[in-house]
């Protein structure tokens, strides 16, 4: 197997340094490639860089730039670079960097862009370290450079001669810093760490209880906050029973905070600060306030609903792609025409962790300026000094930002009103806070997975095949501005694939805050085009699998070198190994059944089929989900494993029974209860084949999740005959167990 | 599940700060609090273990699981004054130096991501083996059904509790003290 480098910039920059106690420190930077993504593209795609210090101990201490979320990066960028270097993965240390623009360049996490943005920079890394040990080696030992090779964390010379990193350490600061041109990375047959199985770097401080989140921040002399914002969005507070709130236990200060009504930054509110957590909580449930309302969201999820039946039959209002003739296809008495509507519910993240954000707002003394110190649980942390500047006139070189480890991302910790809302309480009070919201706050404010609403007509000839394609996509704006997730583009599968071939799209305008989550945009369109592809094949009598390979076609990549464009020769491959791999075709007893289906996204090709059982009233039973994913090289097999089972169990989870309704511009989903999550006891087996091609290597947090809804579905129809056309299952009648 | 939920005042009493003696993973600490205050939020702010979490405080997610008196209590609803008896955090599962045989199943499964939800399993996990030392899978799910895993590493927790039950059994066989492993 070879590996294809990245269409990068070759420039990159090497400093070397030594450390006082004898070792090494290595500094390197590269321009980042462009891999425009949700968040990427809000946090910007600057230089890259990663430092590695070898002490004369021999610990190799592997700083992690970007957030950790749960997605693994925090492991997986230092086995590369230890896995150049030739070093034993037990004597590496990872520690989380400082947030700074300027000595780690791009520092953020989403759309399953960091592997792919790192792998040729660590790699960089690791080689140069590694050249420069055998520098020094070679030098000390008086030997060729080619007698010497780099293996657990020592130079060894074919004599059976040996150094340790720790004892070239000092020595190695002193050679010439390698020409990036001249530098050879590993065979990949060679590898010892690159995919393998490794342990999270973090797992003995999280089993323990050790590991801090944002929320287990503690800073001297903080009180602790909590804020109250209306429950419809844009709701402004008149008055509020201060002084029966301020008499309360624990309750320090009591207030109301003016905005500038940004859901992203500060929506004006009520703060209460307090002694601990509780007394705040508590003192929130005794609010009584009043609201101007007169800009609020007035949205109804009802009136949605009505809305998109109302326009489902029509074509959409802009032409996303037209070619062909689909009107002629679909008067053509020949062929069959079958037509869908597909709808989904907005959905909640519900990170474990709610969204809180420890600050200080620092008033300068004398000539001294403003200042702001913040620990927050973000994806992106270099987002917040600029906001900070504009919301508060606090120069981006006096924001200092603390990143912590984080219960859960999806998406949702991309934005800063969290912290505009800590900062502005830490600036009335003259102290530090620790804001923490109550799941309520985190569910009412959360930046929802946005709803959608989907009617597809399609033709097939008289041989059974698919002729034909019309897609009416209806989706949302908020404010008159894209959402994310509410995207049709021309090149959605599969209407490149199709020669008649219709992709209309109709916004509706929304005042209900939309975000990212996971596999924004994918989450959806999967659920829609394969559920329906699946209609189509048993309407024209055939194959599933062989229907879908059919419209996969001849093996061609749409954009060559793009990885985000599809490569139907990897989507044919993903496709016949879950096929073989689940059994696809063997016979099933009664009410039970399979359903495949692919989802290209994030550059992941990626398919799976379900198992499932559904009994007479309609208990659904998910035996087993088969995956087969293709992102080229896998670094952790661990990690990248775990990434895809959780992604199944998200989305079946969210498919079960999940959906966020609003009446009234009031969000209806206060809590769990209301909000069912997936249990244990539901977690049906999860089988993970990786495909590793010649491909350059990229992220799986998020591409696994989006064929799962259609896989399930389509178990369903083949279980018992009846057609999932929207999510949650629950409004369908169906119960997972 | 047992909530303890003797002496939780009458609603609408207004109750005084109060004095509670709380014996914390071997510890006793005096503790001044109002009688309602969750035993959550004494553990996180006033006692600074901050390894049990707070999730939803309305015992449907079970990150702040704990133990009282060798129970699973979800602590968010537990009130300081009803709190009687040995309480044990995730801090506190570990005997001396040695991990306990869950928190090493744990990390020889890869089993965290986010890892936020985790202290409150394998608090569930630890009530389960103490007292079946061989769960089936269906003993497992059902120990655990309180515990919600946003990242769903359901698969691995299971298996990870099964090998604990290995390693825990491995570790009765070699110690004439069964009161030591939990």
């Amino acid at each position: 197997m070879s590996i294809n480098l990245n269409t990068m910039n070759r420039r990159s920059f090497l400093k070397v340094s030594a450390l006082a106690s004898g070792g090494m420190m290595l500094e390197l930077s590269l321009p980042a490639s462009v891999l425009a993504d949700e968040l990427g593209t809000l946090v910007g795609s600057r230089d890259l860089n990663a430092y590695v210090k070898i002490a004369s101990d021999g610990t190799i201490t592997i700083y992690s730039a970007n957030p950790e979320m749960g997605q693994g990066v925090k492991t997986a960028l230092p086995m590369i670079i230890a896995e150049e270097m030739g070093a034993n993965w037990e004597d590496v240390v990872v520690l989380q960097s400082p947030v700074n623009q300027e000595r780690f360049g791009r520092q953020g996490a989403g759309g399953s862009t960091t592997v792919p943005r790192s792998f040729d920079l660590m790699r960089r890394m690791g080689a140069s370290a590694r050249e420069m040990l055998i520098g020094a080696a070679s030098d000390s030992l008086e030997v060729p450079r080619d007698e010497l090779t780099a293996r657990n964390s020592r130079i060894i010379h074919i004599s059976g001669q040996a150094l340790t990193f720790g004892q070239l350490a000092a020595l190695a600061v002193r050679q010439p810093i390698p020409d990036p041109a001249t530098l050879e990375f590993k065979d990949p047959d060679d590898y010892t760490i690159i995919g393998t199985s490794v342990s999270g770097v973090d797992n003995l401080v999280m089993v323990t209880g050790k590991a801090s989140y944002g929320i287990d921040t503690v800073v001297q002399d903080m009180l602790f906050a909590a804020y109250h914002k209306c429950p419809a969005v844009g709701g402004i507070p008149v008055s509020f029973n201060e002084a029966e709130i301020k008499r309360l236990p624990g309750i320090k200060d009591a207030f109301i905070v003016k905005g500038n009504e940004v859901v992203t930054q500060l929506t004006s509110g009520i703060a209460i600060v307090g002694t601990n957590t509780w007394a705040v909580f508590n003192a929130k449930e005794k609010l009584k306030v009043s609201w101007d309302e007169s800009s609020a969201s007035e949205d109804s999820w009802t009136a949605m609903q009505e809305t998109g039946l109302a326009l489902k039959d029509r074509t959409g209002e802009e032409t996303v792609l037209a070619k062909g003739d689909v009107t002629a296809e679909f008067s053509n008495e020949a062929n069959k025409t079958i037509e869908a509507y597909y709808t989904y519910p907005f959905v909640a993240h519900l990170c474990m962790e709610p969204m809180n954000c420890t600050a200080h707002y620092i008033k300068g003394e004398g000539n001294d300026a403003d200042a702001i110190e913040a620990w927050v649980p973000t994806q992106g942390p270099q987002r917040i000094a600029p906001v900070m500047n504009a919301m508060f006139g606090v120069h981006e070189d006096n924001v200092t930002v603390h990143q912590t480890r984080l219960g859960g991302g999806f998406g949702r910790r991309g934005s800063t009103e969290f912290v505009c809302e800590a900062v502005a309480i830490s600036k009335q009070v003259g102290g530090p806070v620790k804001l923490t919201w109550t799941r309520t706050d985190d569910i009412y404010h959360d930046f929802f997975r946005v709803a959608g609403f989907q009617k597809l007509k399609a033709a097939v000839d008289k041989n059974g095949k698919l002729a034909a394609w019309d897609q009416h996509f209806i989706g949302m704006t908020r404010q008159g501005r894209p959402l994310s997730g509410s995207r049709f583009s021309d090149t959605e599968f599969p209407l490149l694939n199709i020669n008649h071939v219709r992709g209309t799209k109709t916004m509706i305008d929304i005042g209900t805050p939309c975000g990212p989550w996971r596999a924004p945009g994918a989450n959806t369109h999967a659920f829609v085009v394969q559920s329906f592809i699946d209609e189509l094949a048993h309407a024209a009598g055939r194959d599933h699998l062989e229907f879908l390979l059919e419209i996969m076609g001849d093996r061609r990549w749409f954009d060559p070198g793009n990885v985000r464009s599809l490569n139907t020769g990897r989507a044919i491959d993903v496709i016949r190994r879950v096929a073989d791999a689940s059994g696809w075709g063997k016979s099933m007893p009664g009410g039970s059944g399979l359903g495949l289906a692919f989802h290209f996204s994030h550059a992941a090709h990626v398919a799976e089929v379900a198992e499932v059982s559904v009994d007479n009233n309609k208990n659904l039973k998910v035996h087993k989900v088969t995956v087969a994913v293709d992102v080229g090289p896998i670094i952790n097999m661990s990690g990248a494993t775990t990434q895809v089972q959780g992604s199944v169990i998200d989305g079946l989870s969210t498919m079960a029974g999940q959906k966020i309704t609003m009446e009234n511009g009031r969000i209806e989903q206060s809590n769990l209860h209301e909000y069912p999550v997936m249990r244990i006891a539901q977690t049906p087996e999860v089988e993970v084949h990786f495909i590793q091609s010649d491909n350059p290597p990229t992220g799986i947090g998020e591409p696994a999740l989006p064929p799962l809804a259609p896989a399930v579905g389509n178990a369903i129809f083949a279980a018992t005959g009846v057609r999932v056309r929207s999510m949650p299952l629950t409004d369908e009648g169906y119960t997972l167990v | 599940m047992i909530l303890h939920t003797l002496g939780v005042p009458v609603p609408g009493a207004t109750d005084p700060m109060a004095k509670f003696k709380l014996k914390v993973n071997g510890s006793t600490y005096d503790i001044e609090a109002e009688p309602e205050m969750p035993l959550l939020w004494v553990l996180r702010d006033t006692l600074g273990l901050r390894g049990t979490k707070y999730g939803c405080g309305i015992a449907q997610c079970g990150a702040c699981t704990v133990h009282i008196n060798g129970e699973p209590v979800q602590s968010c609803v537990v009130p300081i004054s009803g709190v009687s008896g040995q309480v044990k955090t995730i801090e506190g599962l570990a005997q001396g130096p040695n991990l306990h045989p869950l928190q090493a199943a744990w990390i020889d499964h890869d089993v965290p991501q986010c890892g936020y939800c985790q202290a409150g399993q394998i608090m569930s996990a630890a009530a389960l083996l103490a007292k079946n030392p061989d769960p089936s899978d269906s003993d497992i799910d059902r120990a655990l059904a309180g515990n919600y895993c946003r990242c769903g590493t359901y698969i691995r927790i299971r298996a990870a509790v099964h090998t604990a039950a290995t390693y825990y059994n491995a570790a009765l066989d070699t110690t004439s003290e069964p009161e030591a492993q939990v």
